[in-house]
């Protein structure tokens, strides 16, 4: 596969991450272990906490209890979302949440944000610093946009876009905050077989420069495709965790998405 | 090449000639008022930040201004007994309507939208009644008489309340206040631009346009919002202390929940977090009411032969009305930002250019 | 003690008016998302209107329970036409608008209502006759007025009458509808436009009936009386948790136990160095205080931040 990622040493290990939502148990328990430079994929029916999960891992929700270790620092899960994501955690969102009256350019730049340095007093003063800075911050978010595949005037507002060009561009502007780990939700969502195999594709190349992927996905041959290894959860439990032929054929997770009984063994999803 | 410096030549013409061009036209109180107006363009630019750049709804600005007014006030006139140069109480008004505007950002960090604008709106009563009342046990503030006697701004060995005459061109108050405003607001733009295209600019609007988005992508909310706040506090209070030396009285009356919306009325009708909206929205609402001022009581008289209503009433009326029909025309504004930006989007080349030139 | 006690009935008399104002703001604001700026000026317009006619039927030889039912009456439909009138005219062609566009509309609206109000009725403070039988009653100390009793089940009533409207009936249940979900509501055969202008129609009517109450407590009406009261009465809303009717009843209660305490008290708690003037500094201070441990207010949901 790719020998030369370091494929033994672990990169995300959650431990016991409990969460409720009144007396609903969204998620109980989960421990994951994700190594360097794979894709993981997390899949699950609808409400099964995946994208709970991915808001614990971001800050954007307080765990009740567990913890988790990101590049062999130790966090107890409320942490702010800006010390994850300078951490290396950075993630899309489910529905699209893009900036959207700024421009595509400005979108990206936002990213760079945490990896720049210049104040109000750069701002006003524009000196020499301040003034590269901003020229490498373009630059650099401009060869993101390319790198995507996104080919439209750098000016263009990003709700102007097409849906899969955006799904594209909150990935530049993840990638933007040069990310450990980059956590995507249900990218290929509500898209057609070429812009899926595209994505497929951009996605072998992060991967190839060393960034680890975290997916959340519906669309399970698209997954299956693509992972190195998965996760399944149901009722925020993990019930399942292995290589994609091992998880096929697993008899609790082909109950969780097709029901118990009527289904022979031999069966997988 | 040249067009553009042949543009910026014609307007600091016109800048520089307008006091006496207005004087000559329409009298000496119009200079006034367009002083005044200059003092309103920087409120409503350091409310731009708050409200236009980081979408925060701020209903008490108004206290950063009597922060402000008040500082220079106490600093310069027979209240304390204290005289001190304008080049030290000027820029410590506005440093300490920042500080306030950080004490009262900070708690209200966690609220969103509405929450926060009846917060602000209740920061910038407590001032204004703290004003009012701060005259016992111990007097302040001298209450709702305010502080009167105010020493005018002297600048070197200049002072902006006498008329100098030069190569036969009269020098009045007014005029000499005219070109010190301008010379503010000047630099209240310029600093705004500055921001808006900086890396602190771009932090607030994404902010704005989507606060969860900008803090997964590595924006710490409260910090940026703070800087928001106190930006927008600084230029505040730097319009106040201009006040208070160009009026020669202040008191809390001057400092109402009314001036707040008004300097809001102005962010919001001229486009929201566009500079040129804001300037705009800034010059049309300090003219209207007073050419409607000037204007309902003669037009009254040519139409019905006599006065039928209170013309401060009609002038109000009109006012508001102006108000809605603006905004039903134009919802997000005369001069909203979204327009710049799609007339750039025609434009490819414009960031290969920015990057040249930068 | 009997002092402690006046200002609990005095502030529950003025908590009852800002209540059923309150309901006002709250009630357009769960369905909109919009702070109605004009709801104050609102409440002025029925204490003008109930005035006008009062001053008309007062010597027409009317028993004055009737000539007080026709006030309410009027005042009523006039705040109602009106409220429907700004919906429909400064509020629903920017329901697709920026956030902030509907806000400066109101602001519009409440200028001018009250500058017409001005041309219309004067500047000046203007007397409500005493039609209301204002005799004073002890009670364990304390004095308790007629009218403040009636104040207080009037409220009762109204409040009591809104709570069953919202969840007892269909039109109820179509409010609430549009409010958890505009879209979800027209699709599901809700007239929304109808809801919306019903809204704006009871919290006016309300508002109406909060303008004769308070006029004939303290027999002044002034063109300038919407908007202080209307200030309290949103702060009350947001208090509560605005968005929230229930919420708005316990705030608006809150806010004038809050202010009739804070003036008695406020000398006593700052050892003398803060009189009663700084009532409205307690007011807010308590609102910002809670708001910082609860940010949707006391009785509002948590916001939820979905991601």
């Amino acid at each position: 596969m790719y020998p030369s990622l370091k494929h033994d040493t672990s990169l995300l290990e959650l431990s016991g991450i409990t969460k409720q939502f009144g007396g609903v148990s969204a998620l109980c328990e989960v421990s994951l272990h994700i190594r360097h430079g794979e894709i993981y994929g997390l899949i699950g029916p609808n409400g099964a906490g995946k994208t709970t999960l991915f808001n614990i891992l971001t800050g954007l929700y307080q765990a009740d209890r567990g913890q988790f270790t990101f590049n062999n620092i130790k966090y107890n899960g409320n942490s702010k979302p800006h010390v994850l994501a300078r951490a290396g955690i950075a993630r899309t969102f489910q529905n699209i949440r893009l900036f959207s009256n700024m421009t595509i350019l400005e979108n990206v730049m936002v990213g760079r944000h945490l990896r720049t340095h210049s104040g109000v007093w750069g701002a006003l003063t524009r000196n020499a610093t301040a003034r590269s800075e901003e020229k490498a911050t373009i630059e650099y978010a401009c060869s993101l946009l390319s790198y995507v595949g996104i080919n439209r005037p750098y000016q263009t507002l990003a709700k102007n876009l097409s849906y899969g060009e955006q799904r594209r561009l909150e990935i530049a502007r993840a990638l933007a905050t040069e990310p450990k780990i980059l956590a995507l939700d249900e990218p290929v969502a509500g898209m057609n077989a070429t812009e899926t195999a595209n994505l497929k594709e951009l996605l072998q190349t992060i991967r190839a420069k060393g960034i680890t992927i975290l997916l959340i996905e519906h669309d399970v041959k698209f997954i299956l495709n693509l992972c190195d290894r998965l996760a399944v959860l149901n009722h925020g439990k993990k019930i399942a965790e292995g290589q994609p032929e091992a998880i096929r054929c697993n008899p609790e997770v082909i109950e969780a998405y097709l029901g118990v009984d009527p289904v022979p063994p031999s069966r997988c999803i | 090449m040249i067009r553009p410096w042949l543009g910026i030549v014609i307007i600091a013409i016109v800048l520089m000639i307008l006091p006496f061009f207005t004087d000559a036209l329409f009298g000496r109180g119009w200079v006034r008022i367009i002083d005044f107006a200059m003092l309103y363009i920087m409120l409503a630019l350091g409310l731009n930040i708050v409200v236009g750049y980081a979408g925060l709804l701020d209903l008490g600005y108004i206290a950063f201004f009597a922060v402000g007014a008040y500082c220079y006030a106490l600093l310069n006139s027979p209240q304390l007994g204290l005289h001190l140069p304008f080049w030290i109480v000027l820029p410590l008004g506005a440093l300490l309507a920042c500080i306030f505007g950080v004490l009262l950002g900070a708690p209200t960090l966690r609220l969103r939208g509405d929450y926060l604008a009846i917060v602000t709106l209740g920061f910038g009563e407590i001032i204004r009644i703290f004003l009012n009342n701060l005259n016992a046990p111990i007097n302040i503030t001298n209450g709702p008489q305010g502080i009167s006697m105010i020493d005018p701004i002297h600048i070197g060995e200049i002072s902006l309340n006498k008329t100098y005459e030069i190569f036969g061109l009269v020098f009045s108050p007014v005029h000499l206040h005219y070109y010190l405003f301008l010379g503010f607001t000047l630099l209240v733009i310029v600093i705004s631009l500055r921001l808006q295209d900086s890396r602190i600019g771009r932090a607030w609007v994404a902010l704005r346009e989507d606060e969860i988005a900008a803090k997964a992508m590595g924006i710490s909310a409260a910090k940026i919002k703070l800087l928001a706040f106190a930006m927008g506090a600084t230029f505040g209070g730097l319009a106040g202390g201009l006040f208070a030396g160009f009026q020669g009285f202040v008191s809390p009356e001057s400092f109402s929940l009314t001036e707040s919306i008004t300097v809001l009325c102005m962010v919001v009708l001229g486009g929201m977090g566009n500079i040129r909206g804001v300037l705009l929205g800034g010059m049309l609402l300090v003219a209207l009411p007073e050419a409607l001022r000037h204007g309902s009581g003669p037009a009254q008289q040519l139409l019905f032969g006599k006065t039928l209503v209170d013309p401060e009433s009609l002038r109000m009326l009109l006012f508001g009305l102006t108000l809605i029909i603006v905004m039903l025309w134009k919802p997000a504004g005369l001069w909203p930002s979204n327009q710049r930006k799609s007339e750039l989007t025609a434009n490819t080349g414009t960031i290969a250019r920015a990057q040249q030139d930068s | 003690m009997d002092t402690l006690l006046q200002q609990i009935i005095n502030g529950y008399v003025q908590g009852s008016v800002y209540a059923m104002v309150a309901l006002g703001y709250t009630m357009v604001y769960g369905i909109l998302g919009l702070i109605n700026f004009a709801h104050g000026e609102i409440v002025m317009v029925g204490a003008m209107v109930a005035l006008s006619v009062v001053q008309l039927l007062i010597n027409s030889g009317l028993p004055p329970q009737l000539v007080l039912l026709f006030s309410l009456i009027i005042s009523v439909s006039v705040c109602m036409s009106l409220g429907y009138s700004i919906e429909r005219i400064a509020y629903r062609p920017l329901r697709k608008a920026p956030r902030l566009a509907p806000l400066i509309t109101a602001i519009g609206v409440s200028i001018v209502l009250q500058n017409l109000a001005m041309i219309i009725w004067g500047r000046e403070y203007l007397a409500f006759p005493p039609i209301l039988p204002n005799n004073s009653h002890r009670f364990f100390g304390a004095i308790i007025t007629e009218v403040q009793i009636l104040i207080v089940l009037v409220a009762l009533i109204m409040m009591g009458g809104l709570l069953l409207l919202v969840h007892q009936t269909r039109l109820g249940c179509a409010m609430r509808a549009v409010a958890e979900n505009p879209t979800a509501a027209i699709l599901m055969g809700v007239n929304t436009n109808k809801v919306i202008a019903i809204t704006f129609m009871l919290g006016s009517g309300l508002a109406a009936v909060a303008g004769l109450m308070i006029s004939a407590r303290y027999g002044i009406v002034h063109y300038y009386m919407g908007s202080i009261l209307g200030l309290k009465a949103f702060t009350a809303a947001v208090l509560g948790g605005i968005g929230n009717m229930r919420g708005a009843m316990m705030g608006g209660l809150l806010l004038g136990l809050i202010e009739s305490l804070g003036a008695g008290y406020i000398g006593d708690l700052s050892g003398g160095f803060l009189g009663s003037h700084y009532q409205d500094v307690f007011a807010f201070f308590v609102l910002i205080s809670v708001l910082i441990f609860r940010p949707s207010g006391l009785f509002g949901g948590r916001i939820a931040e979905r991601a």
